[in-house]
């Protein structure tokens, strides 16, 4: 390079200096070793027992990458590895903090989950058209989300996501389907053109778009322009997150898919959208998130209270795990809206505040869901129905799916000892502390309004002896019991999931703890910021 | 459309097109051009081929299906990639040899070469499939 | 300038409104594109607009001799249109195997998944 010595060009101050270690580069592999496992899986095309062993050692690499990596965390604080070297916001950065590694070790978990559980269902045909890569493509779109820190490069893996949601949703082919994926295409598409919009007004108001940047300089532009576009984000995310009043799509098109699919789907796909916007709200732009906080209240009251409603009035069961799922997007809603400060006016960002309670609802609210469509899937295959009228007797003749339901049920709803009671605790202590009695209230009903709905669904799929009306008192005939294969790779794994659900039910602290570290590296940047090397930026 | 003219010339045009993707694919590190434009131009080659002399006949000049030649390129970008893991440096980024060959001329070569390379043979391998089987449709109506 | 496109903007981000209020599938996708090009338009409306050469380095040369044009609005363009472009394709035959499956080109009619007089819910427990 002697001729660039005639020029007078300074460029370590835009360079990160310094080598990068291996162990950065659990950052990169969640993200990279699924596209290299799509990649090699689709040239191997005509192979089609190599397809899921191969899918599945590299999901499980993946989850080692991810573990690894959320440990380091814990350890040391939040892990950055800049593109190129050159210093935001030149460079794209993958920039993960606790939020990001706990959600990424657990949507790389139950991917490992699902592709077990699909060895149960999955026909050849299916095989062929690409199950295997799509997973692997998703799970990659998932990981970038969550560990990317660039919000352009987040839109992208929304897109990855949206891409192999599509092909997930109509792998099949079956009628039902092209209508769900109509609905789910066309909304989505639209929920991120709203992001992207966002995007864009960003970039033009604050002329970055590294995250880590962005907290800096939030502080210098318009607060008006840029509550607007926060207010842009609340609407893109929230669509894909499935908040009421924009969560049409959900219950019209998560119980078309095979099961397998409807179960990936409802753990992973609306948690993504809640953690974009636990990441843009709260991280990036917390001036406007306070602006916004009663919006995003009424928004969470409102997806608590008319959530459990629709799965009261629903007959097809996966439609009404559906309206579950989007109660649990309120949640998490609430523990967005709720302020990070005592009425008192004492600073509650050690305790992480609310953000603490969404994250651990995600991660309950991940698995508990993966593992209750799962469990609809079994229940589906016995009854040969979808409807819930007449599935009926099921406890007579399957006593351990009916166990591994009302578990779920329970889980859900936020009973206690089971792990949906340690977040709605979290979350109700934070609205506590918090003053915002109506976000608590609503919180409080929607636990009362989810247990009779999942009760309800428990006792007429098991209790009830027969099919609905007259039969009601016959035993239900039309049972079929599970095949071999059925047992093997369906009920297996969804037992496992069950049992760690319950386990972490049991020894809820070590996830608490992550919660609270989650919601304290949110609500307090600092490190975040640090790890990509912005430290002397911030003024 | 599918004239003897058409159906004459289309090899040779075909044959042009590809010389020059490959041209602009290796012109794009410095100036315009790169691997997503190549390999459309390629793309649209092998489309025209597929309307000039048939589907099969694609599908047997290029051996491979394209998408195994689309899945082909994301390996060879991610390897490009990875070769940064063996640097030091981060996830991507650049490293350059320079190869000597006997008459001293000096040829670079980079991961970014390799990865461009992987983002013409993915926008090739999607772009040719969605194409053929377009075309295949076509014949079936 | 900046005014005249962000009216444009205005006016495509009506008009995709207006289209994806429709009932008929096919001009929800019209609107979705328009949609998608109102947004394109306005990053590049937000990058600034200057009379500058595009950001090329000339042969030679190590930095650009004058002043360039801001290649990311560009670069983000360019990203968005290519994923913009794969997802309407997917919609586009997603849209005709609906209509030759169900035959409907009306969200109205498309009542599969989601039942037009849906069973009222059980009324035992």
């Amino acid at each position: 390079m002697a001729e660039t010595a005639g020029y007078n060009i300074d460029l370590p101050p835009a360079m990160i200096e310094g080598a990068t270690a291996i162990a950065d580069w659990t950052l990169v592999w969640p993200v990279a070793l699924p596209l290299f496992g799509a990649a090699v899986l689709l040239m191997a095309r005509k192979h089609p027992h190599v397809q899921a062993p191969l899918a599945l050692a590299v999901i499980a690499a993946v989850i080692a990458s991810c573990v690894t990596l959320m440990l380091r965390i814990a350890d040391t604080g939040p892990v950055a590895m800049t593109m190129g070297n050159w210093l935001p916001p030149f460079g794209i950065s993958f920039t993960a903090d606790m939020l990001s590694a706990l959600f990424a070790v657990t949507s790389s978990v139950l991917a490992l989950v699902v592709l077990l559980f699909a060895q149960s269902e999955i026909e050849p045909r299916e095989v062929r058209y690409g199950f295997h890569q799509f997973l692997l493509l998703l799970l990659a779109g998932i990981n970038g989300s969550f560990l990317t820190g660039d919000l352009f490069n987040l839109y992208v893996w929304f897109e990855v996501m949206l891409i192999a949601s599509f092909g997930l949703l109509v792998i099949g082919g079956r009628r039902i389907q092209l209508d769900g994926a109509v609905k789910y295409g066309f909304l989505n598409f639209i929920g991120t053109t709203i992001f992207l919009m966002a995007v864009g007004l960003l970039y033009g108001t604050l002329g970055t778009l590294n995250m880590a940047d962005i907290a800096v300089n939030a502080s210098r532009a318009d607060p008006t322009t840029l509550t607007a576009i926060a207010a842009l984000f609340l609407l893109g995310f929230g669509i894909k997150a499935a908040a009421f009043p924009v969560n049409a799509w959900l219950p019209a098109s998560y119980h078309t898919p095979d099961p397998a699919v409807s179960a990936l789907f409802a753990g992973l796909l609306t948690k993504v959208g809640v953690y974009a916007l636990i990441r843009v709200l709260v991280a990036l732009l917390p001036a406007m998130r306070i602006e916004l906080d009663m919006v995003i209240a009424i928004l969470a009251i409102g997806t608590l209270l008319l959530a459990p409603l629709g799965a009261l009035a629903e007959t097809n069961l996966r439609r009404a795990l559906g309206f579950i799922v989007i109660g649990g997007i309120g949640a998490m809603f609430a523990g967005i809206a709720m302020s990070v400060t005592t009425s008192s006016g004492n600073a509650l960002a050690g305790e992480g505040g609310g953000i603490g309670g969404a994250a651990v609802y995600a991660v309950h609210s991940m698995m508990t869901m993966t593992a209750f469509y799962l469990t609809a899937g079994l229940v589906e295959r016995m009854t040969g129905t979808t409807d819930t009228r007449y599935m009926g007797g099921l406890y007579g003749a399957n006593a351990p799916v009916s166990i591994l339901f009302i578990v779920l049920a329970f889980s859900a709803s936020g009973l206690p000892p089971f792990l949906g009671f340690w977040p709605k605790l979290t979350l109700v202590r934070a609205g506590l502390d918090a003053a915002e009695y109506w976000l608590v209230a609503a919180l409080l009903v929607n636990a009362f309004l989810t247990t009779i709905a999942c009760a309800r669904l428990w006792s007429h799929i098991f209790w009830r002896n027969g099919r609905e009306a007259d039969q009601t008192e016959q035993p239900n005939d039309r049972l079929k019991p599970l095949s071999a294969r059925a047992l093997r790779w369906g009920l297996a794994p969804t037992i496992v999931l069950v049992l760690a659900i319950v386990g972490l039910g049991l020894w809820p602290s070590a996830l608490i703890e992550y919660g609270r570290l989650a919601g304290v590296g949110i609500t307090a940047p600092d490190a975040y910021i640090e790890a990509v090397g912005l430290a002397g930026g911030a003024q | 459309m599918n004239t003897v003219i058409f159906r004459t010339i289309a090899p040779y045009l075909v044959a042009l097109m590809m010389v020059f993707s490959v041209f602009v694919l290796l012109r794009g590190h410095n100036e315009p051009g790169g691997g997503f434009i190549g390999g459309l131009i390629a793309a649209s080659a092998l489309a025209m081929y597929g309307i000039a002399s048939g589907v099969s006949a694609v599908r047997k000049a290029i051996v491979f299906h394209p998408l195994s030649v689309a899945g082909f390129g994301v390996l060879l970008a991610s390897l490009a990639g990875f070769a940064s893991l063996f640097a030091e440096v981060p996830f991507l980024m650049g490293l350059w040899a320079t190869i000597t060959l006997p008459d001293g001329t000096e040829v670079a070569i980079s991961t970014p070469l390799f990865f461009d390379i992987g983002v013409y043979l993915v926008v090739l391998g999607v772009l040719a499939t969605v194409a053929l089987a377009l075309e295949e449709d076509d014949r079936s109506l | 300038m900046e005014h005249a496109l962000a009216a444009l903007c205005g006016v495509f981000f009506t008009v995709s409104i207006y289209m994806l209020l429709s009932r008929s599938l096919i001009r929800m996708l019209l609107g979705i594109t328009i949609l998608g090009n109102g947004v394109n338009l306005m990053i590049f409306t937000v990058g600034r607009l200057t009379r500058e050469v595009p950001p090329i380095v000339p042969d030679g040369l190590v930095q650009p001799a004058t002043d360039i044009a801001n290649p990311l609005p560009q670069a983000l363009i360019l990203t968005a249109i290519v994923i913009g472009f794969a997802l309407f394709s997917f919609l586009l035959v997603l849209t005709y195997r609906a209509y030759e499956e169900l035959d409907a080109d009306n969200t109205d009619t498309m009542r599969l998944a989601e039942p037009e007089n849906p069973p009222s819910p059980p009324l035992s427990y």
